[in-house]
């Protein structure tokens, strides 16, 4: 088995998250160009939080167009779990993967600070080992985080049980001061409708170790390494 | 056209007679206009540090974990163990920032990101040392400060977080002699191995000279001159010395120049900062004990028409100058082409000396380079000693309740948490910050080497307004608290010395007195200074800013189990005060927020004493006794209680009794008085501590427990309450709701 970690130009959560998966957890993973061609020897992927391309023209809207994204997204119509984060979520929306886009922070600031989440769904293969009854904490830093959508696909979200995390308070109720950047319903996350990519603002790479203060994101790798393990012996 | 060298041409280049003098003799010749501009640049104060020079020379700058010193490379290299070291240093960007807050912030974090991977280290932190004119206000004056400091906090932001360095920590503070004149010292750190340490020195004649990074514009242009004048009315108009920042451009480079220099083939490596390619090449090849030849018509250039004078001094950012291996051009070809970055051979290492630069093919400079970078006039300058600030006697200031002045004093921003400052940071990214700002010194672990780091940066710039030298030597004394606090011990020193016009005696006297009183203590706590950075003519059209020698220091903790934060954890737990109750109310933050009175001496520093509070709370925290530590600065033991309450994740209460004292109740808690540390142990563990401060014959006082919700403080003759949870509304929002007012 074996996970990409994609490196756009600006990426700069690729380090994180190759730590995360080889030192967190002790799984095979390798950086993904973004000039290359092919996910061939892949299992997974990861597109890594930072600011690609400088994030110039819109988050996410110049990486879309790079050569391995063309890839990406045959390989997610044909079920590769794909996981994009911060940055990464920015690009799947861009890239039409996912429904909805991120907008500029209501704050107009950008955010820095650990939130609350609770799970949605166990069934995407990142969520599949996660308790829907504890709240997961991992921080967010973004300056365009806020989760939009139009009214008739925020409808289709939920219906589908598409929204994956939510921003909540300790005790998982959702509240206004618990959403960081004024995401709708406040949204953390979401798949898409096969569920086999997902999409978050918040930071599981920057919480897999106790000494950051979290080891919750961590147990999002580990769900995608048993999907990935169960789905070999099956 | 040949333009004359005038008088007037010289003056408007900043130059004296004397020192045009000495080019004509340096040169043997008239310079031409390029020349002029070239010397100009490299003779300011930024650049040569011609009036500092002197000063700079009485810190201590050798250790047994120095591995490379101050003023030998970019930035100085410290030996942290097992192979690994940090570089480390600190640099300002006042004067950009005055202006254009934004970019003038923005690039001078960027600056010291280059000056960190200059020398081989991989960046890992970031620290903010900041300073501002009052935010709370409607005036016009306030207005403006407000925006600076937006300002700046965005245009860090907006670098760092692109760039992908977490920002940890720092400081801001406030007060009306920033007014106008902002400073903005950034502080980066790197991690790297012994054997990757890079040198800033065009060695080998005959090896090729590369330009990689952004194309040259005319931004930023004679930017170290602008740095080296006084900002006045007409400031405004040297915008176009600012430099405009490109953090992904930054990023890019970072980790093209880390490529390459892995990759063994890098003879030679300087960042363009200040005086950009000027700097860069005449540098190199002194430092080579070479000579560099380039040809301007080879350098990328963002627009046409530029004349050699505008290229040889933009300040454009995100530019490197690369001397190669001969053989082993190939090698930067393929990397800077991976990352899409411009790059051009636009010269080769000589061997005659001197700094020669062509146009087209056509001489445009002809200097001896180690002349034009070592050889800047040396001034001694003129200083009159400030009088004496006097004493305080208590009984001048009159009583004001203090159940008031407490949550003044936490609602002053200076105080007040910074959270709306670094909630706008990225101080998660790169996975390693394990105590986050707002303790007392940032702890961060550098994955690649497995090490725990603890930073800090600090000053109080009244204490040195009213006392140079002894507002330098608690500069220090500080900084080595906050991160013994946190279980570290100190390594080593970088600082930041921003002043007024050196041309001034009363300011140039502070200068003086700072660098000798920072000397010292840096000898006293065994932490030399790695190298740093001097601002000069830091003035606004009312006068000076307060003297402010901020001090950057690092320390290594040994031990995860050693990690300290400063907040009270459980209820119980048994609160002391290491160090004694103290009484020193001049210069504190009480009579200048309270009372209006920016006077009085500050409090002394006994060496003895804080050495021995240092080493007793760094012996307790070993041993395992302490769950946490917090030292004692602005606005007394009344505001570091107040913060040990309500610093954490859980607010909690505390009883803390102060018996039958003589001192007023003000006066103990609001009293600045030096080599104090509250820490709570568990009640079981209390015994143990008592003995260990008794061994060590350090004054200490049980003061008395955590627990409940509310922050009490008695005396035999009072006792004062306070919701914890009202004094952190007072302390959390203070600078957000500054920062709602419209304008």
């Amino acid at each position: 088995m074996k996970i990409a970690v994609v490196q756009f130009p600006g990426s700069n959560c690729d380090q994180d998250c190759l730590r995360a998966l080889t030192d967190g957890l002790r799984v095979s993973a390798e950086y993904l160009w973004h000039k290359e061609t092919s996910v061939s020897g892949f299992d997974a992927i990861v597109l890594p939080g930072g600011f690609s391309y400088g994030d110039y023209l819109r988050c996410g809207a110049i990486a879309r167009f790079s050569p391995i994204m063309r890839v990406i997204v045959r390989a997610a119509n044909d079920g590769m779990p794909v996981i994009g984060i911060c940055n990464g979520f920015q690009i799947l929306c861009e890239a039409g993967l996912l429904p909805g886009a991120l907008i500029r922070n209501q704050s107009l600031h950008f955010v820095c600070q650990p939130v609350w989440l609770r799970v949605e769904t166990e069934e995407t293969p990142f969520t599949a080992k996660l308790d829907k009854e504890r709240p997961l904490w991992m921080p967010v830093a973004h300056g365009e985080g806020s989760y939009f959508a139009e009214p008739a696909t925020l409808a289709a979200l939920e219906s589908k049980r598409q929204v994956v995390f939510r921003y909540v308070d300790e005790s998982g109720r959702r509240t206004r001061e618990s959403n960081p950047n004024g995401s709708m319903l406040n949204i953390a996350g979401i798949c898409n409708e096969a569920r086999n990519v997902v999409g978050m603002m918040p930071h599981p790479d920057r919480a897999w170790d106790r000494r950051l203060g979290s080891e919750d994101g961590k147990l999002l790798f580990e769900s995608l390494v048993e999907t990935l393990e169960s789905a070999v012996t099956l | 056209m040949v333009t004359q060298i005038t008088p007037e041409l010289v003056r408007d280049h900043g130059l004296s007679e004397a020192e045009y003098e000495r080019i004509r003799a340096i040169l043997g010749r008239d310079p031409n206009i390029t020349e002029l501009g070239v010397f100009s640049v490299m003779w300011s104060e930024h650049c040569s540090y011609k009036n500092t020079r002197l000063e700079l020379k009485k810190f201590p700058t050798a250790g047994p974990n120095i591995l490379v010193k101050a003023g030998e490379e970019n930035a100085g290299v410290v030996d942290i163990g097992d192979g690994w070291a940090v570089a480390f240093k600190m640099e300002s960007h006042n004067h950009p920032s005055a202006v254009e807050p934004f970019q003038g912030a923005a690039t001078g974090v960027g600056g010291i990101i280059r000056d960190i991977f200059t020398m081989g280290a991989r960046p890992v932190f970031l620290l903010d040392s900041l300073r501002f004119g009052p935010i709370q206000g409607t005036t016009p004056a306030v207005n403006k400060s407000r925006r600076l400091f937006a300002g700046v906090v965005a245009g860090i932001s907006h670098y760092g977080n692109c760039v992908g360095i977490p920002t940890i920590g720092g400081e801001v503070y406030f007060d009306e002699s920033y007014e106008g004149n902002p400073l903005v010292n950034v502080f980066c750190l790197g991690i790297l191995r012994h054997e990757q340490i890079a040198r800033g020195a065009a060695k080998g004649v005959g090896n090729p000279v590369f330009y990689v990074g952004s194309e040259t514009g005319r931004d930023g242009l004679a930017g170290a001159a602008f740095a080296s004048r006084d900002l006045t009315e007409k400031s405004k108009q040297d915008r176009p010395a600012v430099q405009v920042g490109d953090p992904f451009k930054g990023k890019l480079l970072l980790e093209a120049c880390l490529e390459l220099l892995a990759s063994g083939c890098v003879a030679g490596i300087q960042d363009m900062g200040a005086a950009g390619l000027t700097c860069s090449t005449c540098e190199t090849a002194s430092r080579g004990g070479t000579g560099v030849q380039i040809d301007l018509a080879l350098v990328p250039q963002r627009e046409p028409d530029m004349t050699a004078y505008e290229i040889l001094l933009s300040e454009s950012q995100e530019r490197m100058l690369i001397i190669v291996q001969r053989g082993e051009e190939a090698k930067v070809k393929e990397i800077f082409e991976k990352w899409d970055l411009p790059y051009a051979l636009v010269g080769e290492v000589t061997g005659d000396g001197m700094m020669r630069v062509l146009n087209h093919g056509r001489v445009e400079v002809e200097i001896p380079a180690a002349k034009l970078a070592n050889e800047a006039p040396i001034y001694e300058r003129e200083t009159i000693a400030g009088s004496a600030a006097p004493e305080l006697r208590i009984e001048d200031i009159p009583m004001v309740d203090p159940q008031t002045s407490l949550i003044q004093l936490l609602a002053h921003p200076t105080i007040a948490s910074k959270n709306w400052v670094f909630r706008q940071y990225d101080h998660t990214v790169r996975a390693g910050t394990v105590v986050p700002p707002g303790s007392d010194a940032a702890v961060f672990c550098v994955r690649e080497a497995d090490k725990y780091l603890a930073a800090t940066t600090d000053c109080n710039g009244l204490y040195c307004k009213l006392d140079p030298r002894e507002g330098a030597r608690i500069a220090v004394a500080e900084a080595a608290r906050n991160l013994v606090c946190s279980g570290a011990t100190p390594l080593a020193v970088t600082d930041n010395l921003n002043f007024g016009n050196p041309y001034s005696p009363e300011n140039f006297w502070q200068l003086r007195e700072a660098v000798e009183g920072l000397a010292e203590a840096c000898r006293r706590f065994g932490t030399p200074v790695t190298g740093g950075n001097v601002s000069l003519y830091n003035q606004n059209p009312s006068g000076a800013i307060d003297p402010t020698p901020t001090v950057g220091m690092v320390g290594i903790i040994r031990e995860e189990r050693w990690i300290t934060r400063q907040h009270f954890r459980d209820e119980a737990d048994v609160i002391y005060l290491i160090g004694p109750v103290g009484q020193e109310m001049g210069a504190s933050q009480y009579l200048a927020i309270v009372h209006g009175r920016k006077e009085c001496l500050p409090p002394r520093l006994s060496y003895d004493l804080e050495l021995g509070v240092q080493a007793v709370v760094l012996e307790l925290i070993h041993k395992g006794l302490v769950k946490s530590a917090h030292d004692c600065s602005e606005g007394g033991l009344g505001v570091t209680l107040a913060e040990c309450c309500m610093s954490g994740e859980r607010k909690i209460g505390a009883l803390a009794w102060f018996g039958a004292g003589p001192h007023r109740l003000d006066q103990i808690l609001f009293n600045e008085s030096q080599s104090r540390v509250i820490i709570s142990v568990r009640p079981e563990d209390a015994f143990a501590t008592e003995a260990l401060c008794a061994a060590a014959k350090i004054p200490f006082n049980r003061l008395g427990e955590v627990g409940g919700s509310d922050l009490v403080v008695a005396t035999e003759q009072q006792k004062l309450r306070w919701d914890v949870a009202q004094l952190h509304r007072a302390w959390y929002l203070s600078i957000e709701r500054a920062m709602e007012v419209r304008f």
